[in-house]
């Protein structure tokens, strides 16, 4: 786990914030020497921007900075369309919003605490619990050992007698050690005991690939998690996704598997007014439309909502109004929404990140053949990570999950345009 | 042999991995095979004062001398008074009756899966239960049914778990290995070995965190985890020593030793059978003590449970103990030695402490019989609700998945929980 620390102050180098002191992604590209880009940089810039730009330009790597600023500046405006809002709404990285949301419920309610590896004095692996400790203590912000099975355990059995913890997992490949606890005694107890002991505990960390962390770090749990009754499942996507659902997962009295994304820590969103205050709660188990279209229906989470966005921005120019679907819980999965949407456009591609055998395409596939069989007009189109480990090597990790024009060529397929089946960079 | 009052000294034996062994006893020990099979050696001697000034300053040396003490001042020569021996010796007829008859029941199909019994280990369970307070905490394995019972829950409810009725403790809903009863303080119950010991950290945790964090300052409750051999070598099991005894929460580990883990014996699964020794490798006490002997049980316990509730941290108690059946009701229990089951049978704890109380004229040969004849009339009552009551009903098996009623953060009164500003308790500004 050493290199996490690299990681992290890795970025903090190229997060410095601009003069401006705005760290909104849009102006590192300005403001950063093109020439110099590497290939991990590609993770923290819009992978989708590079993407498209390589495939346009036609060139792996070494590119000049002319030939990018031309292309920058065409596609500025797809970014900015993302990003510029006037300036009176406020702006919130992701982590900003979780950090908010957990200083908020552990002031609300004095049952509610941190438990996990490097969460108190180290200020969070990821910073989002940066500041509970002084403002809590070392009671409420425990740092643990290196026992993932152990504290879960440990975590659970709190619950049991009803104090309400929020288990971070450095990530959820490393929930793998402590999966017994999240299934076999949380999941299960609240069956199990017909309903005397009820498990109100969190488990929440980063999930899925990050950039170039290889095979062991980069599984998306989301399909294993949401396979398992008694266990809720929540995939934020927004600054306002993160706040909302962690205070309602905090507050529920089930266990809920809070699945982040590291990639999106960083990354601010708009946030409303209502989403600041401090019982703002998002509904378990309700999908969000992002984006109201009529043509094809594309179901995403997390990251992927992002992705899926800009493919909608791609496709509309040629002709194509796609819906997207920020699904936000994948158990409870809102099923009423997706089938909504499919019967409305008749056509639906469903995005993730996870592998792709009895991920959750498949699932959302089946619950729309089962209740609206008879509205689709074309095959519904999965897009999912491939079907291998993770790979290292940049260029292999880029084309091991879905870009932008997958899920655009997808698209096309399934609105019957010819299209190639596969990337050609 | 085993129980004879005030005369012989303390049955504790602490050592420390530092300090070489200097009882005349463990030397006497039949050093061919490993004292395990427990024939040679019932007691050991205590350490001498002279090593006790050598211990370090830990509360381990409060575990011996405050047992030593005692038992010199005490007035009577007995080691507990009429009350309690009647009622360790009913719990411990309960739990054998009770069991025998799950075999019974088991053979005539009324109950069905994995049962795992307890025969031959009731002096571990009443032992330590019996010590406890109702707000205390048990945390189990699969064999489970005694420690429920002990712990107060009614046979009836526990007959009918095990029929897999609607009336049982978990609604049938549970079944043998999974006993719950938030009443009683039972917090399960697992299938996994290694699984219930954090979470019986985890109810030590919230013990100590009641007390420092929500100022309820008389929140003592201590939590019991019971366990086998085969769990101490899960790396679970020394996951939670260590964080016991960092935190000092108030936990006492038993580890229910007797010796085989299925068909697996202790001794070819262990690098150091002495389980005990396991403790002082964490920073707790590790204790060890002849669990066939449910006096010398109950003063370890009393010792272990006033450490932790005093707030002096964990503890560790091997109980070297023995199931007269196999590890559940399909194991033909081939691999042990009949020899080795006969010689535990002739140490069976309910036969010892009948000996005993009859011999210290605790009790007549009456009362006992009296109660041996109430038990039985309460295990076939449980037996006869059980059977007359109904199966659960179709409905019930989408139940109780959540705590939630409909799962989607929809409370009862079907408007989003999150909606409502009585959500979260708490009037801190933020």
């Amino acid at each position: 786990m050493g290199h996490h620390t690299n990681l992290l102050s890795y970025r903090r180098r190229l997060f410095q914030p601009s003069p401006a002191g705005d760290r909104k992604l849009i102006s590192i590209y300005h403001s950063r020497p093109l020439f110099s880009v590497n290939s991990n940089l590609f993770c923290l810039i819009d992978e989708s921007m590079w993407g498209i730009i390589r495939q346009n330009v036609g060139v792996t790597g070494g590119l000049s900075s002319q030939g990018l600023g031309n292309h920058m500046m065409r596609l500025r405006p797809v970014a900015s369309a993302m990003r510029s809002y006037s300036s009176a709404t406020k702006e919130m990285t992701v982590r900003d919003a979780l950090n908010s949301a957990l200083d908020e419920e552990m002031a609300a309610d004095p049952n509610v605490f941190v438990m996990g590896e490097e969460v108190g004095e180290y200020q969070g692996a990821y910073k989002i619990t940066k500041g509970l400790l002084d403002k809590y203590g070392p009671e409420r912000v425990v740092d643990t050992p290196i026992t993932e099975a152990g504290f879960a355990g440990i975590g659970v059995g709190a619950a049991y007698h009803g104090l309400r913890p929020v288990i971070e997992f450095m990530t959820f490949n490393f929930s793998m050690q402590a999966i017994d606890h999240v299934i076999n005694s949380a999941a299960k107890s609240n069956y199990m005991s017909a309903g005397q002991i009820n498990v109100p505990i969190v488990f929440r960390g980063p999930n899925g690939p990050a950039a170039g962390v290889g095979a062991q770090h980069s599984q998306c749990y989301g399909a294993w998690y949401g396979s398992v009754p008694g266990l809720k499942v929540l995939v934020p996507y927004s600054s306002e996704d993160a706040r909302g659902l962690l205070k309602a997962a905090i507050r529920d009295p089930d266990p809920v598997v809070f699945l982040e994304n590291e990639l999106l820590y960083g990354e601010s969103f708009p946030v409303s007014a209502e989403a600041l205050d401090s019982s703002f709660c998002l509904p378990i188990g309700k999908a969000k439309i992002e984006r109201e279209g009529k043509d094809i229906t594309i179901t995403a989470f997390s990251k992927m909502v992002g992705y899926a966005l800009k493919a909608a921005e791609i496709l509309e120019k040629d002709g194509i109004n796609a819906e997207v679907i920020n699904l936000r819980s994948i158990r409870p999965l809102d099923r009423a929404t997706i089938n909504a949407s499919v019967r409305k456009t008749n056509r639906l591609v469903t995005v993730e990140e996870g592998f792709p055998q009895h991920g959750i395409g498949a699932e959302i596939c089946a619950s729309v053949v089962e209740d609206s069989f008879g509205y689709l007009d074309a095959p519904v189109e999965r897009i999912a990570g491939a079907d291998v480990p993770t790979p290292y090597a940049a260029n292999l990790e880029r084309m091991a999950f879905p870009q932008i024009e997958d899920i655009v060529r997808a698209a096309k397929r399934a609105c019957y345009r010819s299209v190639p089946m596969s990337a050609t960079a | 042999m085993s129980l004879s009052g005030a005369k012989i000294i303390q049955p504790l034996c602490i050592r420390y991995p530092d300090m070489p062994v200097i009882s005349d006893q463990a030397a006497n020990c039949n050093t061919t095979s490993t004292p395990f099979l427990g024939s040679t050696r019932t007691l050991r001697r205590i350490q001498s004062v002279s090593a006790a000034q050598r211990r370090p300053a830990s509360a381990i040396v409060a575990v011996a001398d405050v047992v030593k003490e005692k038992k010199l001042k005490s007035n009577k020569n007995h080691l507990l008074t009429k009350e309690e021996g009647l009622e360790v010796y009913e719990d411990m007829i309960l739990g054998r009756v009770f069991e025998d008859m799950c075999a019974q029941m088991y053979y005539r199909g009324k109950m069905f899966g994995f049962v795992h019994l307890y025969n031959g280990q009731e002096a571990v369970s009443s032992g330590f239960i019996k010590l406890l307070k109702k707000e205390d905490s048990v945390v189990s394995t699969y064999r489970d049914h005694v420690h429920a019972l002990s712990k107060g829950v009614p046979a009836r409810a526990v007959m009918s778990e095990l029929f897999g009725k609607t009336t049982g403790c978990c609604r049938g809903q549970g079944g043998s290995m999974h006993m719950f009863s938030a009443e009683h303080n039972v917090l399960g119950g697992f299938a996994f070995i290694g699984e219930g010991i954090p979470v019986a950290t985890g109810a030590a945790f919230t013990s100590k965190y009641k007390r420092e964090v929500l100022k309820e300052a008389d929140c003592d409750h201590v939590t019991l985890a019971f366990f086998g051999d085969g769990t101490a070598n899960n790396g679970q099991f020394f996951e939670c020593l260590n964080m016991a005894a960092l935190w000092k929460l108030p936990i006492v580990f038993v580890v229910e030793n007797n010796l085989w883990a299925i068909g697996m014996s202790h001794l070819r699964a262990t690098s150091d059978p002495e389980i005990w020794k396991k403790g002082p490798a964490f920073g707790m006490p590790g204790v060890h003590v002849d669990g066939m002997d449910v006096l010398k049980v109950r003063e370890v316990a009393q010792e272990a449970i006033g450490r932790a509730r005093r707030g002096e941290g964990p503890t560790l108690v091997e109980c070297e103990t023995y199931r007269f059946r196999g590890h559940s009701l399909a194991d033909p229990d081939e691999l042990r030695d009949p020899a080795e089951k006969a010689r535990y049978a002739a140490r069976d704890p309910i036969t010892a402490l009948k000996k005993y109380l009859i011999e210290s004229k605790l009790a007549s040969e009456a009362e006992l019989k009296a109660i041996e004849k109430k038990i039985d009339e309460v295990v076939e009552d449980a037996v006869e609700f059980a059977n007359e009551s109904p199966v659960p009903s179709r409905s019930q098996l989408l139940e109780n998945v959540f705590a939630d009623p409909k799962g989607f953060g929809i409370g009862p009164d079907g408007r989003y929980r999150c909606e409502d500003p009585k959500f979260t308790q708490g009037t801190a500004q933020v």
